[in-house]
């Protein structure tokens, strides 16, 4: 049953008078606070600009792709795009992107609490993911990586020779602010969760950032060893990825692989958070299954540290160890479309309204479906040795990442944007962006599936002129895609001064971050709630409505 | 006023009780923020058992392939070194637990003797290292920089009892030095930035930071202190004691 909210009326909405945005002024306040809002914010702020660059060099490749022949660029520099596209997207967006941002904001105030545990241990991951990216951004521009973003050894310690070690530190260093921020999130929601906070009574949006953050915890410093021993390959010349010193490089494979599956869970959980509180608000409803839905975040952390080896069928690993993690990839899509199924029976008999962040809530249930559906494609033995190494695989994973985890941010983002700022953006060409983005991505991906299923490798500036006419399409739907980004860039940006005033709970949200002041006090809360109602009781929100009195003047 | 939910007078968090200098303002009690804080430190040693496990996993993998490489290779690090300095990291972590030990006991010039007793040996643990590396270096066992198979393609002196290794498992004790400094040398940089640390807390202690009730970085930096000692009572018998029943 879904119980009828009405909207509140907007035009009577006034800015606080006080907020975290206003608390402090000056350049100092903000590089050295230690409030959580803030730090969210500086983090949307250098992630937006990876996004932008990791987003340039996507153009760039599909540009040069427009021809079958290598004419815009060299091919070396169409490898060095390409890796440091991935690089930048991966390490320095996906994985901070809901997380350090909307996580950062919210995870504190959704727990009841006024801060994440450690304040300057989160200041001092923003510091240490700036670091990375300067890192990054000094191999980039001092002459570019050409490993892939995997850094697949020999090539990478023996074969190559450009700036993979400044590369590595930079993930190296950028992988500590990742482990510093889950280290926050897993203390925070288990020591300073406010009293009636049960496990049962959080957010959805918690339990998926606290699976997250155990997989960042756990996951991210297997990777460090692994850049560390590729790091010491290249420089001293130890051996133990070298096979001429009796060192394996599928070992190298199998450490980095162990980080970087779980880090395609470490993306797209937060995504899943995100999705579970918009669809709630925006049908009415209580997630359907609650339990289930917790549990299957807590799932997905739990199987995807043992599906690693699925990125390897082709290299030479055993047989029959490729028959166990070919079962146990097609298990972890069990506890994935647990979600899936959860949301569509909440949204069933729920009064749904399509605002924008359910517009895209609606791009990542559908897109994410596909992109989820295509790894078990690629987690079958068979189909994995034709398929991998081509724009298929390409095609999946940017179904996930980008259709997914990206829909997932930007939804996010729009849903969230009136808490942290306190102010609407322009409903109509939010949904312009929303519509505009879905079809651009499509437009751009899903030629891919097509072109890489007819056998395009992925990772060459040239390919046969039959698969031009596909090429073209992905092209052109990139450039739409692009609009879509730049547009919510542009509206959020104007909406700062000129949008209109949004009011402590303009969307009629449960959660406990919807109940205080838009932008919220930098302590949060006045004082210490105490929660006595389930999440996403949506009955409690309309009788508080009813019988609170409301102070004016 | 705002018309606002939940209505804003934020001058009255504080009124009305008092509480000491060292709690910080988004905890309510001083028990939940050590609580927090050491579950945090916690949580951070596990990050470190990961960092640490993906070279013992490495380790497992090709001490079992080239067994008689390892053995030799162990054969030519100085147990007696080794022995010394797991000793020394052991009286450090004793004197760790003391420095806690008088910070709950509110002793300061004690903590800042036992804090200083550790800095000592951790030097001296780091010394005994560096004349180890410094003695690899000469024997020509660096691999990458000097490596030279000729110590193991014939007897070892020490071992007599020890067959030649063939010339392609003799270069395969390269995988085993490279695990050798690549895992004591993760240890070493953990010792060198405990030491640092420790010299922080050794002038803060001074100003009796740590002996008025509020002793957590203490104790949060004794569990990193001993970890560390942990990871080397596991490196010491894996990289020394290999075969030495024989």
């Amino acid at each position: 049953m879904s119980t009828i909210v009405s909207l509140p009326d907007q035009s009577t909405a006034t800015m606080p008078k006080r907020s975290y945005l206003n608390a402090e002024y000056g350049l100092k306040s903000w590089l050295l606070t230690g409030d959580h809002k803030r730090i969210a914010i500086l983090y949307l702020i250098s992630i937006t600009f990876f996004f932008f660059i990791g987003g340039a060099m996507a153009g760039l490749i599909r540009l040069e792709l427009l021809t079958p022949q290598t004419d815009l660029m060299a091919a070396d520099t169409y490898n060095k795009l390409f890796t440091m596209h991935g690089i930048v997207m991966i390490f320095l967006f996906l994985v901070p992107s809901v997380p350090a941002t909307i996580g950062n904001f919210l995870i504190p105030i959704m727990v009841g609490a006024k801060d994440l545990a450690f304040p300057k241990i989160n200041l001092l991951s923003w510091y240490l993911y700036l670091a990375g990216g300067i890192f990054t951004l000094a191999a980039l521009i001092s002459g570019g990586v050409d490993t892939g973003w995997t850094f697949t050894t020999p090539l990478s310690t023996h074969y190559l020779n450009t700036h993979v070690i400044t590369a590595g530190l930079g993930i190296f260093v950028a992988g500590f602010s990742s482990i510093f921020t889950g280290l926050n999130f897993i203390v925070t929601i288990h020591r300073m969760r406010a009293p009636g906070m049960t496990w049962f009574r959080l957010p959805l949006f918690v339990w998926s950032h606290y699976a997250a953050s155990v997989l960042m915890v756990l996951g991210t410093p297997v990777l460090a060893i692994a850049l560390v021993l590729v790091i010491l390959e290249r420089t001293i010349g130890i051996g133990v990825f070298d096979p001429a010193k009796g060192g394996d490089p599928l070992l190298f494979q199998h450490l980095f692989w162990f980080y970087s599956h779980p880090a395609v869970y470490i993306m797209i959980l937060p995504g899943m958070g995100v999705i579970s509180e918009v669809i709630s608000t925006f049908s009415r409803k209580r997630v359907f299954g609650y339990t289930a839905v917790a549990f299957s975040s807590v799932a997905i952390a739990v199987f995807g540290f043992f599906v690693w080896e699925h990125h390897m069928f082709i290299m030479g690993v055993s047989n029959y160890s490729a028959l166990v993690f070919s079962l146990l990839t097609m298990l972890v899509a069990v506890p994935s479309a647990i979600k899936i199924f959860n949301w569509a029976a909440t949204l069933y008999k729920g009064s749904i309204t399509f605002e924008t962040p359910m517009l895209y809530a609606f791009g990542f249930m559908g897109l994410f479906t596909i992109g989820g559906l295509t790894g078990v494609f690629l987690g079958s033995l068979g189909m994995d040795i034709h398929l991998t190494e081509t724009y298929f695989i390409v095609a999946h994973f940017h179904f996930v990442m980008v259709g997914g985890m990206l829909m997932a941010f930007l939804s996010g983002v729009h849903f969230w944007w009136p808490k942290m700022t306190g102010r609407m953006y322009p409903e109509g060409l939010s949904k312009l962006a929303a519509l505009t983005t879905f079809i651009g991505f499509n437009l751009t991906f899903f030629p891919q599936f097509i072109v890489g299923y007819l056998g395009m490798p992925r990772r060459y500036a040239a390919y046969p002129p039959e698969f031009q006419v596909l090429n073209v399409l992905s092209t052109a739907g990139a450039t739409v895609l692009g609009v879509g980004y730049l547009l919510p860039m542009l509206y959020l940006t104007w909406s700062l001064k000129y949008g209109k005033i949004a009011g402590p709970n303009p969307w009629q949200a449960t959660g406990l971050e919807w109940q205080i002041q838009s932008p919220p006090l930098t302590e949060n809360f006045i004082e210490t709630p105490v929660i006595d109602y389930e999440a996403y009781d949506y009955e409690w929100l309309a009788n508080k409505t009813k019988n609170e009195v409301q102070t004016v003047g | 006023m705002d018309s606002q939910a939940i209505a804003t007078h934020p001058d009255h968090t504080h009124a009305g009780h008092e509480h000491p200098p060292y709690l910080r303002h988004h905890f309510a009690t001083v028990e939940q923020q050590r609580e927090t804080s050491s579950f945090g430190m916690w949580l951070f040693l596990l990050t470190e058992i990961m960092f640490f496990g993906g070279m013992f996993a490495a380790y497992m993998i090709y001490r079992n392939w080239y067994y008689p490489a390892f053995v030799a290779g162990s054969h030519q690090l100085s147990i007696v070194l080794g022995t010394i300095n797991t000793a020394v990291l052991i009286c450090s972590s004793f004197t760790m637990a003391m420095g806690v030990y008088s910070a709950e006991m509110r002793r300061k010039s004690a903590l800042v003797m036992w804090l200083l007793a550790t800095i000592v040996l951790g030097v001296v643990f780091l010394g005994i290292k560096a004349d180890e590396y410094h003695e690899k270096w000469e024997k020509h066992h660096v691999p990458g920089l000097n490596f030279s198979v000729q110590d193991f393609v014939r007897v070892n002196p020490a071992y007599p009892e020890d067959k030649a290794l063939p010339l392609d498992m003799a270069e395969k004790t390269q995988v085993y030095f490279s695990l050798y400094f690549a895992m004591t040398g993760m240890h070493a940089l953990h010792m060198i930035i405990g030491i640092s640390i420790l010299i922080g807390l050794v002038i803060k202690a001074q100003a009796g930071a740590y002996t008025q009730g509020h002793m957590t970085t203490i104790e949060n930096f004794g569990l990193y202190w001993h970890f560390v000692d942990i990871v080397w009572i596991f490196l010491f018998p894996l990289l020394y004691l290999i075969s030495r029943h024989q």
